[in-house]
């Protein structure tokens, strides 16, 4: 049962990003940030906790899961004062970003352009 | 007199040539629509479905197989964004990850590997440009203004919590 939430949510919302691609002339880029932005949006009102608890990594894996997940930190870390607050929605992401970061230049290092075939 | 009149007539032709630019513009993107193809919307919707909830199942189970074998459900979830990532920029280094991305569009776009993709691909792009302005910099040609407004919003929405527990 878990694995349908997963698979349905992780889809739908996949879903939405595919539809304003279509639809609209917003780039790859904007989607992201709407996508990240509407994830904070939503956990600063509760609204993607349940979402998180019912679909787990379906939840989570998107990019709005990000944005949950940089919200909730901040918010959390409201409880511990003002530095907690300002240092909260980095140190929830820092592993991932910083794999990222670092990974990324390694790989970019590494590899060369492919030209277009 | 004269003048006036041939002032006048100047800037009605000037305004009607503006009219015409903006006609001209409306019209082409007219033209150009008959040619450009109409994206698939249910079959692109679909096939962004099953692999974005592909994905994402298959990072639950990997995560739950984790949390069996011992590791915090925390540092399982970490480990499996991790992983996610990892494999995301490999492939884009190899040259595959754009051709997922044309079949699975959004399905790999809007999940966390879309993010990861948009750091590298730009900056293999811009790699002639030096190791610091090139790759450096391009990284954040698109994760930048993600970063920028998540964590900006994260951060003034965790403020905003702050100041509301304060009275």
């Amino acid at each position: 049962m878990d694995y349908l939430y997963t698979f349905l949510i992780g889809g739908g919302i996949c879903v939405i990003g595919q539809i304003l691609m279509d639809t609209t002339k917003l780039t790859a880029p904007r989607i992201l940030v709407i996508f990240v932005v509407s994830g904070v949006l939503l956990q600063a009102f509760n609204l993607y906790e349940p979402l998180v608890k019912l679909a787990h990594q379906g939840a989570t894996t998107p990019l709005t899961g990000f944005g949950y997940a940089l919200a909730k930190g901040a918010i959390d870390g409201a409880q511990k004062g003002f530095i907690g607050v300002i240092s909260g929605a980095i140190k929830s992401t820092a592993a991932g970003v910083g794999v990222a970061l670092t990974f990324g230049y390694l790989v970019a290092l590494i590899f060369n352009p492919k030209s277009p075939k | 007199m004269s003048e006036d009149k041939k002032d006048y007539r100047d800037s009605n032709s000037e305004k009607r040539k503006e009219v015409s630019k903006a006609d001209v513009a409306k019209a082409y993107e007219k033209y150009s629509g008959q040619f450009t193809p109409k994206p698939n919307y249910l079959g692109n919707s679909l096939r962004a479905f099953f692999a974005g909830g592909g994905l994402c199942a298959a990072a639950y189970f990997a995560a739950s197989r984790l949390a069996a074998a011992g590791v915090s459900q925390k540092n399982a979830e970490t480990y499996v964004t991790i992983s996610i990532v990892v494999i995301a920029q490999l492939l884009t280094g190899f040259g595959v990850f754009d051709k997922i991305a044309k079949f699975a569009g959004a399905g790999v776009i809007v999940p966390i590997s879309g993010f990861a993709n948009s750091m590298v691909a730009p900056a293999i792009e811009y790699k002639k440009e030096g190791w610091v302005l090139g790759v450096g910099a391009k990284i954040f040609s698109v994760a930048g203004p993600v970063l920028v407004c998540g964590i900006g919003s994260a951060t003034v929405v965790g403020l905003i919590h702050w100041l509301i527990g304060l009275f």
